[in-house]
């Protein structure tokens, strides 16, 4: 198969949509495709329209396109909806709908009595296997791998359920023949396109557990919550602490509590829960604690659109708090990238005793990427900037913030014999006593800021991507770039496009983003947000300005062939 | 170093409270109860409030954390999870406490969290000359009041008690031996322990004198008054609003399992000594 194959399943919420649409994206990984699941689902239990999207190709794919080929549709919201999706060609599966044929012109319409042959499978639950038994016959795949995937997700509730599932995906299979719809997918030899299926949330908390993060603080919040859960579930077979405060002051204030004893220790929340930690984002600064804090954007201000994706934090996070001092921030593109930054981000924050923020938004915290060959051992756990029992008693004088030449002082902690100190809040002296002197004062934020240079020499550089000398250089950060590689691969025969993807935003890479935007010969910005905060952000650091920016705040990520529109108006 | 007496707690630099203030009598107190514990300066870490009270973390020599106003809870909860072989106290005021930070208060009352929260209740935001607080009684002229205050204060004891805190104690700042006693059996108790302690702040609160104190304070008789009981605690501790006297003694103490306790990933090792190696946790399809 050459051509990717874009399913949607739509209905309401409480249908099971998400479930049975990763029962479909695992197989189809299985059989040897590359899959990438999207889902959008409003801010409600019941009701409400939800899809899940899943985009399965050959080669890889990273992002969620516009256009699709197979439209499950439980309900007829979801054909009013999304009708002007359908490719020519496409399918819609439905039950009983009363649709007008003469809309549909080239569109293969499948009535498919799904609740009739559930029932005849067992139970009217099982109508999504139905469809999505239907599906596979599409495909052109047997039922093998598939209900192996029912085994698996469904082999606790016990044999019976499956064995219900598996005859209401096999109805679903043979009914479908006579509709006698073209394969779409050639049979693959079954060798699986890679080992995991995660969401960044996902990939996020097994990084976590991965770098020894013992203690977890967190406020429920979409998008971020999901990382809790994760961790919750897997607390005590990894031996960590997952604790649910009053509100995210509290988590922030805890979390840093734990660090400034010893614990590898993280909150994590969304943009309104980060408002609220703020406060003491600086606390951490000024006492030098290491913290890491995942962010998992959502469309704002306020309330906004709780379930929806947006980039609009970047700027936020940068100056967050009152003062000034030094913090990391880092924006994974996709779930593997999360899985080892993650882990960076608590070595980091240990070596340079300092906040790191991670951020992610909506679109990364709840779609499914694929991760192939993912090397759990590859990012080693650095404990840094402790001090022994013996190094303490061996010296007259502890000082907590020694004035250093690179601004990074040792940690004795609470409960080491010789090394009683205040971790104070307020400006201090090396000691950490309380200190309003000009000179400490002036000194003290100099060190801090001291470790700015060893800040930039261990952060990775942006990468590009594609060719180095490319008619058009696309700018983004973060989540943008499944959708920009995979327009990009769908350009690249005629047109020539490279691409410069920010990870580690801050500090941030003056140097070499100057460099590649310099040498480009024209280049776009692309940013889920309003403003083009990255945008303005690389003219504040490097005097570029990029007069191209193309912008999107509705809610919803980039779709791939906004993207491929986006390049053609400039190539 | 190895000093016989609560003076080992005491740092090179000297309190720049107001001669005469409360802060030195809670000061005295609480080291004296550490010293009476056999804890050692390291082995105690204090999360301070900022003002006066929070001023004491450059004057007592143990681990402090000072931190924001109305969050010294949330890092000695965290402390405490981390190293559960700390004896970690919350040290503020009646600002932070009942004011900007009470929600932290409430909570960690209800996780039982073991640690000891010390309130130093002086009725006034004193640091800044004065202002009311959500203690300072009503009618009350401060700045931030000329025409009196108009809001009913809020009962910190009684606050604690129905938020689950399973020890409640009310302390005096010029009744050292006693409050020595209170912040001993504080620390000692397993679980969320609060002492509010009462202290005349002799630059900005002129009704609430150590006279007047003396006058409406009595100690709870431990032979009459047995602290196992919440109803009985929470009418002593609406004692003064409906006769004017001010018990003060333990008012609640209970024995419930701490939230820690509960936790299995927390027994043996503390957190911050567990092996972070040697994890691979990731699922395969």
């Amino acid at each position: 198969m050459d051509k990717e194959v874009a399913i949607k399943i739509g209905g309401e919420a409480g249908f099971g949509i998400k479930v049975s649409g990763l029962i479909l994206g695992k197989t189809l990984f299985s059989a040897g495709f590359k899959v990438f699941g999207y889902s959008e689902y409003p801010s409600l239990i019941r009701g409400g329209h939800n899809t899940y999207q899943l985009n399965i190709a050959k080669n890889d794919v990273l992002s969620v396109t516009k256009k699709i080929d197979i439209l499950v549709a439980l309900n007829l919201e979801t054909v009013e909806l999304h009708k002007e999706e359908l490719n020519s060609g496409a399918v819609i599966i439905f039950d009983g709908l009363k649709l007008d044929k003469s809309d549909f012109s080239g569109v293969n319409l499948v009535d498919l009595p799904l609740t009739d042959l559930a029932e005849s499978a067992g139970g009217a639950l099982t109508r999504n296997i139905v469809a999505l038994g239907a599906v596979m016959n599409i495909l052109g795949m047997d039922l093998q791998l598939f209900n192996q995937e029912l085994e698996h997700e469904f082999g606790d509730k016990g044999a019976k359920v499956v064995t219900m599932d598996k005859k209401a995906a096999q109805l679903g299979y043979d009914y479908i023949k006579k509709f006698k719809i073209g394969a779409y997918l050639k049979k693959e030899d079954g060798s699986k396109a890679g080992d995991y299926i995660m969401t960044a949330n996902e990939a996020t908390a097994q990084g976590m557990i991965q770098a020894g993060c013992k203690l977890y603080v967190a406020y429920p919040m979409t998008p971020a919550t999901s990382i809790m859960h994760i961790l919750s579930a897997k607390q005590r077979a990894y031996d960590l602490v997952v604790h649910q405060t009053e509100d995210e002051i509290s988590a922030i204030g805890t979390a840093i509590g734990a660090a400034a004893v010893g614990v590898r220790a993280a909150t994590g929340t969304s943009g309104g829960g980060f408002a609220l930690m703020v406060e003491s984002l600086g606390l951490a600064a000024m006492t030098e604690i290491p913290l890491v804090i995942i962010e998992s954007q959502r469309t704002a201000p306020a309330t906004g659109l709780p379930t929806w994706t947006e980039q609009g934090d970047l700027q936020f996070m940068i100056r967050a708090a009152h003062g000034e001092f030094p913090r990391f921030i880092i924006a994974p593109g996709d779930a593997a990238e999360a899985f080892y930054m993650i882990q960076e981000a608590f070595n980091l924050a240990e070596k340079f005793q300092l906040p790191v923020i991670f951020l992610l938004d909506k679109l990364l915290s709840e779609s499914d990427f694929m991760l192939g060959d993912i090397d759990p051992d590859k990012i080693k756990i650095k404990r840094e900037g402790f001090i022994n029992d013996d190094e303490l008693e061996g010296m007259r004088d502890y000082k907590r913030y020694e004035l250093t030449k690179n601004g990074i002082s040792k940690r004795a902690l609470p409960g080491q014999l010789a090394g009683v100190h205040v971790i104070n809040s307020d400006e201090h002296d090396e000691y950490g006593y309380s200190t309003e002197a000009s000179d400490m004062r002036t000194k003290m934020m100099d060190k801090r800021f001291k470790k700015l240079e060893q800040m930039m020499a261990d952060m990775p550089e942006p990468q590009l991507y594609g060719q180095r000398n490319a008619d058009l250089t696309i700018v983004a950060w973060g989540s943008v770039k499944g959708a920009v590689i995979d327009a990009m691969r769908e350009v690249e025969d005629k047109r020539s496009v490279n691409f410069l993807h920010l990870t580690y935003i801050w500090p941030f890479p003056a140097k070499r983003v100057k460099k590649v935007l310099e040498n480009a010969k024209n280049v776009l910005l692309v940013e889920n947000n309003k403003t083009g905060q990255l945008g303005d952000l690389i003219r504040q650091e490097t005097g570029f300005e990029i007069k191209n920016r193309f912008l999107k705040y509705d809610g919803r990520p980039f779709f791939r062939e906004e993207i491929i529109k986006e390049i053609k108006k400039y190539i | 170093m190895a000093v016989a007496s609560a003076a080992k707690f005491n740092t090179s630099i000297s309190p720049t409270w107001c001669p005469g203030c409360g802060n030195y009598g809670i000061w005295a107190a609480l080291k004296q109860a550490l010293f009476e514990l056999n804890l050692e300066p390291h082995q105690v870490l204090i999360s301070y409030d900022i003002g006066c009270c929070g001023n004491g973390a450059n004057f007592t020599r143990t681990y402090a954390f000072h931190s924001l106003h109305g969050r010294a809870i949330p890092p000695a909860v965290g402390a405490k999870l981390g190293n559960k072989n700390l004896a970690v106290i919350a040290v503020i005021g009646d600002g932070g406490a009942y004011g900007e930070g009470i929600q932290h208060l409430i909570h960690s009352a209800r996780y039982n969290v073991d640690i000891t929260v010390l309130v130093h209740n002086n009725q006034r935001f004193s640091l800044t000359t004065g202002q009311a607080t959500a203690t300072t009684p009503q009618k009350t002229v401060t700045l931030t009041t000329p025409f009196g205050e108009i809001k009913k204060p809020i009962n910190p004891l009684l606050l604690s008690l129905d938020s689950g805190a399973s020890f409640v104690a009310r302390g005096f700042a010029n009744d050292g031996k006693h409050l020595t006693e209170l912040i001993k059996a504080a620390v000692n108790h397993k679980g969320f322990s609060h002492v509010d302690i009462l202290q005349p702040c002799v630059s900005f609160n002129k009704e609430n004198t150590n006279e007047w104190y003396q006058n409406v304070i009595y100690k709870l008789d431990s032979h009459k008054y047995k602290a196992d009981d919440l109803i009985r605690a929470r009418e002593k501790a609406e004692e003064f609003d409906k006769n004017g006297k001010m018990p003060i003694g333990i008012f609640y103490q209970a024995e419930r399992q701490t939230y820690e306790s509960q936790i299995p990933q927390l027994a043996g090792e503390p957190l911050y000594k567990k092996s972070l190696q040697g994890v691979n946790c990731l699922v395969k399809l």
